[in-house]
């Protein structure tokens, strides 16, 4: 099974606990932790990467928690009209979505390695890079 | 036996559809195979291209008059001011110039979304444009305000006009520092997180011709998709040559184009507004050089390769702004296309500025049209200066 991509949104009281080490321990669940952060508020923020045979109830486990778990619909896609295979995007994309093809110094999007950090945003100088939500 | 070739028999050969083109990639492989003099023997035209941002662009335009007639001594385009201090209902839109309210870099780094890149990209498109103008009432133009749109096809001069274009080499652009840095050569990561570099190398125009011996005024061009022609030297052009270690010679450094031509005949492919996080808003621009193979010399350097033009790897967290001497190292084109490169023993990641495949395209545009017999070589009237003229950059002093 591919692995799901979803988004964790703990509040200030959840933030604090080992709520991961559970899913890995109890669950027996495959974890990439693609973004995480936690805010002013001490609430957190968590981008997943999910995989295993007890998805379900690895789910149900963090709900039962109060923890929101929601599909990660936010999505970066690159106006191929616009990219002008610079290469400029190449060097700060964390996880090579967007690498040069050599010899020919095209530039490629995988779309299934992005983990929208959205870097590309803020680099691309002809602003060939846009998120969908 | 060696070979020289006039313009005019050249330009012959393209008016009977028997001239050879070769753009500078293909010309490298040829070398290889059979050598220079014979290649030389049978190459009549090597195409060269680039695509990549050059601040110094923008349009000369002439919007025609309104009834009644307004002398437009202040003058806006999508809310980016044009410089109108020119004849009546003429302007200057520079590609750098930024609308008013923009909050530059107040909140830092500055997005720089919108410059005078986009309104020429979006003229170019045919899109509609709003202009705003201003001035002092006269006894013949008594107008004061105007506010309308107008297209490209509606008004009756877009003069694109480029005084430093086409940079003959540049440097590769990294961070010693120990924070992130916004240039003008891209986003650089502290502790030499990535180095940055912006020609095409081995298909970068003014790098096939160092010592300008092809390139003057009247050379013609593709300038934006459309024809151009080189019209002066650009400014700050002092060419000179990259020496290694040893005081050898290895590549053309410093040399720049003034370019122009007419808007109405470009396209947004090649004329694209673009924006560098924390430093302003540009144009990236297509160019591209059609050098005459006039002899083997000129063959030789039009044949060089990635191996053997090189880049001055400078710090641009400290050696740049401070106008400091000296670089850390030289860089091949070779080595820059790898995708790493290193420097003070630390493999550092390589992402270019200028877009190689878009350059090759340039290449072959230019080589189909001379193929075709819709592009002759324009004789220069007069060659720009090269290496052996010494010019050299003026620092600006403060005087009390």
């Amino acid at each position: 099974m591919a692995p799901e991509k979803i988004v964790l949104r703990f509040s200030a009281e959840t933030a604090d606990k080992p709520i991961i080490y559970h899913l890995v321990k109890d669950y027996d669940l495959i974890i990439n932790i693609v973004k995480a952060s936690i805010n002013p508020h001490k609430e957190g923020t968590m981008v997943l990467e999910l995989s295993g045979e007890k998805y379900k109830e690895g789910i149900s486990f963090l709900r039962k928690q109060g923890i929101t778990v929601q599909p990660l619909t936010q999505e970066v896609v690159r106006n191929e009209e616009r990219c002008t295979s610079c290469g400029a995007c190449t060097v700060h994309c964390p996880t090579q979505a967007l690498y040069m093809e050599r010899p020919s110094m095209e530039v490629k999007f995988d779309g299934d390695n992005c983990i929208v950090c959205l870097m590309c945003l803020k680099v691309c100088p002809v602003q060939a890079m846009e998120v969908r939500i | 036996m060696s070979v020289e070739r006039t313009y005019q028999d050249i330009n012959e050969r393209i008016k009977k559809g028997k001239a050879v083109v070769l753009t500078a990639e293909e010309v490298i492989s040829k070398v290889k195979e059979k050598g220079v003099t014979r290649t030389a023997q049978e190459v009549d035209v090597v195409t060269t291209g680039t695509f990549g941002p050059m601040c110094s662009s923008g349009v000369f335009l002439n919007f025609g008059h309104s009834a009644p007639r307004i002398k437009m001594q202040k003058v806006w385009l999508n809310n980016v001011p044009a410089y109108s201090g020119i004849a009546a209902v003429d302007a200057y839109l520079g590609v750098t110039e930024l609308p008013e309210d923009d909050p530059l870099n107040s909140n830092y780094p500055g997005e720089f979304r919108y410059g005078g890149g986009h309104v020429i990209e979006e003229l170019v498109a045919r899109k509609p444009i709003k202009l705003k103008a201003t001035s002092y009432g006269t006894d013949c133009y008594p107008r004061r305000e105007i506010e309308t749109t107008i297209t490209l096809d509606e008004i009756n001069e877009a003069i694109l006009f480029n005084p430093r274009n086409c940079y003959q080499n540049y440097n590769c652009a990294v961070n010693l520092g120990d924070r992130t840095i916004y240039t003008y050569m891209g986003t650089l990561k502290p502790r030499l997180g990535n180095a940055n570099y912006s020609t095409s190398g081995q298909l970068s125009p003014l790098l096939k011709d160092p010592h300008f011996k092809t390139i003057g005024i009247g050379t013609r061009i593709f300038l934006g998709g459309g024809m151009g022609y080189v019209v002066w030297n650009g400014t700050q052009h002092f060419p000179g040559t990259l020496k290694d270690g040893n005081n050898r010679d290895l590549c053309g450094a410093g040399g720049t184009l003034s370019v122009m031509g007419d808007l109405k005949q470009m396209s947004p492919r090649w004329l694209v507004g673009t924006s560098f996080r924390g430093y302003g808003a540009t144009l990236t621009v297509g160019v591209g050089l059609p050098i005459p193979i006039l002899n083997e010399e000129i063959l030789y350097y039009a044949a060089k390769t990635d191996e053997e033009l090189y880049a001055p790897i400078v710090d641009y967290s400290d050696a740049y702004p401070n106008r400091k001497p000296g670089n850390l190292g030289l860089v091949s084109y070779a080595e820059l296309k790898k995708g790493t490169i290193r420097i003070m023993d630390k493999e550092v990641p390589t992402g270019p500025l200028s877009s190689y495949p878009r350059a090759r395209e340039i290449a072959h545009i230019l080589k189909e049209w001379i193929e075709k017999g819709d592009f002759l070589l324009g004789e220069p009237s007069q060659l720009l200066p090269g290496p052996a003229a010494g010019l050299s950059g003026k620092p600006l002093n403060e005087k009390e």
